[in-house]
């Protein structure tokens, strides 16, 4: 495998529940440290594309392969999965469960770190994103934008080599997205592979290399965020546009 | 918790504003002006359910020190049974919980064979009276494995001869179990489905998550459910006494036949059945609260 050979490659996907059809034919390859963005209005398929990157959602034809990994076979799926990252819109984390907790379970069960090893990465993941005061705090604790850093520096735990958000803002009050896209955004410039669905032209402009509209369920225009925002070329990604800005 | 303390900061009326700092409002036990309200007080939040438990408890004591004749005499005569009563439950209750989880798991496995399995288990038992099932484990069930002993010739089983206690025990695990599986399916149910995916995506396998993740935060939602089952249970033993198991109902049926008060008798044994039932309950609603987290 080369350098050079994306690291996702998604092949021609569909994807319907029941009658409704979700994904109708998406093929994309993100490269390395690459940080792609996508946008389209709700039912575009956005977050079913995304959530197919690490098979939370099975499609129904196609093919996704990450890090040189298929999808298809489905005892590849833990594989991947410590590969690849996820943030979810409602945050998900576990309420029962302490803040520090929450970030060292997985390395402790999964990757089998030691105590001590599982905890210094913790501590260290909670600097980064900057709460380290709250790491014997309960999620109910903390605002809901602590609380997405701490699903942030949860995901990154497993040392993913790529990195899924799932609209990561759009359940938070508009004071505290700042402090959750400063963290993206300072993940990007660290070389972070980042596939991420939201709106957020700060986070657009600061960190995404390529900018991808959907709409039923497919691609519809593909450029540079500057491209695509400034001069969009097609009628469909002008008219969404003309909502959302 | 959270509605009484509303209560108390209403009753404390001005004294509320003062409590500027909201830190300290939290605990209303941390500020002296309301323990001169009446029913704000800190020994008033000591549940008043107690009450009513202790009350019972000293009927019953009362009963058996200045009427001893008959109350001593029943409780005495009835004293063996009250240990087979609670042995039954409690062994009964521990199989139920474990038996019950693998019925839970098992109504909600996409496997379709487990699945229907468990779930003609829970329909089967649940339709059929506790007392007819706990018959056919003391009577036919031991004629059953006798026939095939005798079919297979295995000498074990043609002389087999089946243990009261065990089989009411067996008898009430396998129909509360079906009840409980319910509850276990509809706790895992109440815990929204981004937990889950939230654990696989961090590479948990699904046992892993279940354990982890998502076992922990059922058992709390399904605390007072399960309660409630330990306390049906406890009442429900008493038809054990129909298959010749020497527990409190049937102490108490032997007691009259050979004395001839059945007021006495059975109102005796009606106490000594709501002493357990009522500490049941305070022990079940105490475990709750320490149990309880906000989400």
């Amino acid at each position: 495998m080369t350098a050079m050979e994306p690291i996702i490659q998604i092949k021609n996907i569909y994807k319907s529940f029941g009658s409704v059809e979700a994904i109708r034919g998406v093929s994309l390859s993100v490269q390395r440290g690459e940080v792609v963005m996508i946008i389209g209005p709700s039912g575009s398929g956005k977050s079913t594309l995304l959530r197919c990157i690490n098979r939370l959602e099975e499609y129904d034809q196609g093919s996704i392969v990450v890090d040189g990994i298929p999808l298809t076979n489905p005892a590849n799926i833990n594989a991947v999965r410590t590969e690849v990252g996820i943030v979810f819109q409602q945050f998900n984390l576990f309420p029962h469960l302490t803040v520090l907790e929450n970030i060292s379970l997985a390395q402790r069960i999964v990757r089998k770190r030691s105590k001590e090893d599982t905890e210094s990465v913790s501590r260290k993941l909670l600097d980064k994103v900057g709460i380290p005061e709250k790491a014997d705090a309960h999620p109910i604790q903390l605002s809901g934008g602590q609380q997405q850093r701490v699903a942030i520096a949860r995901a990154l735990a497993m040392n993913p080599k790529i990195m899924l958000f799932d609209e990561p803002t759009s359940a938070l009050d508009p004071e505290m997205i700042q402090e959750v896209l400063d963290v993206m955004i300072a993940l990007a410039k660290e070389g972070m592979t980042m596939v991420v669905v939201s709106h957020e032209m700060g986070f657009a402009r600061a960190a995404a290399d390529r900018a991808i509209l959907m709409d039923g369920g497919k691609i519809i225009e593909e450029a540079t965020p500057d491209n695509l925002f400034k001069h969009p070329q097609h009628e469909r990604t002008k008219l969404f546009l003309s909502k959302v800005l | 918790m959270m509605p009484a303390r509303c209560d108390v900061q209403h009753l404390a009326g001005n004294s509320y504003t003062k409590m500027e700092n909201k830190n300290k409002s939290i605990d209303p036990t941390s500020s002296k002006l309301l323990e001169k309200i009446p029913g704000a007080e800190p020994s008033a939040r000591i549940d008043p359910w107690w009450g009513l438990v202790f009350t019972v408890i000293l009927l019953v004591i009362g009963l058996v020190i200045f009427k001893p004749d008959p109350y001593r005499r029943i409780l005495l005569f009835v004293q063996d049974g009250i240990g087979v009563t609670i042995k039954t439950t409690v062994i009964s209750f521990v199989l139920v919980m474990v038996l019950g989880l693998f019925g839970g798991l098992g109504r909600l496995a996409k496997n379709k064979l487990i699945n229907g399995a468990a779930t003609i288990y829970v329909e089967v038992v649940r339709g059929v009276p506790l007392l007819v099932q706990l018959l056919f484990w003391y009577f036919a069930f031991p004629s059953v494995v006798q026939g095939i002993g005798t079919s297979l010739n295995i000498n074990v089983l043609k002389t087999y001869v089946a243990d009261p206690i065990g089989m009411a025990v067996l008898g009430l695990t396998f129909c509360y179990a079906a009840y409980m599986s319910e509850i276990y399916r509809a706790g895992i149910m109440s815990i929204p489905k981004g937990q889950m995916e939230a654990a696989r995506s961090l590479g948990m396998s699904h046992i892993q998550a279940m354990r982890y993740i998502i076992l922990p935060q059922a058992v709390r939602v399904i605390l007072p459910p399960v309660g409630n089952e330990f306390i049906s249970l406890l009442k429900d033993s008493s038809l054990v006494s129909v298959v010749a198991v020497a527990d409190m109902t049937r102490r108490g049926r032997e007691f009259m036949s050979a004395n001839f008060i059945p007021v006495e008798t059975w109102m005796m044994i009606a106490l000594l059945y709501l002493v357990m039932t009522l500490f049941s309950a305070r022990i079940v609603s105490w475990i709750e609260k320490k149990a309880h987290f906000e989400r």
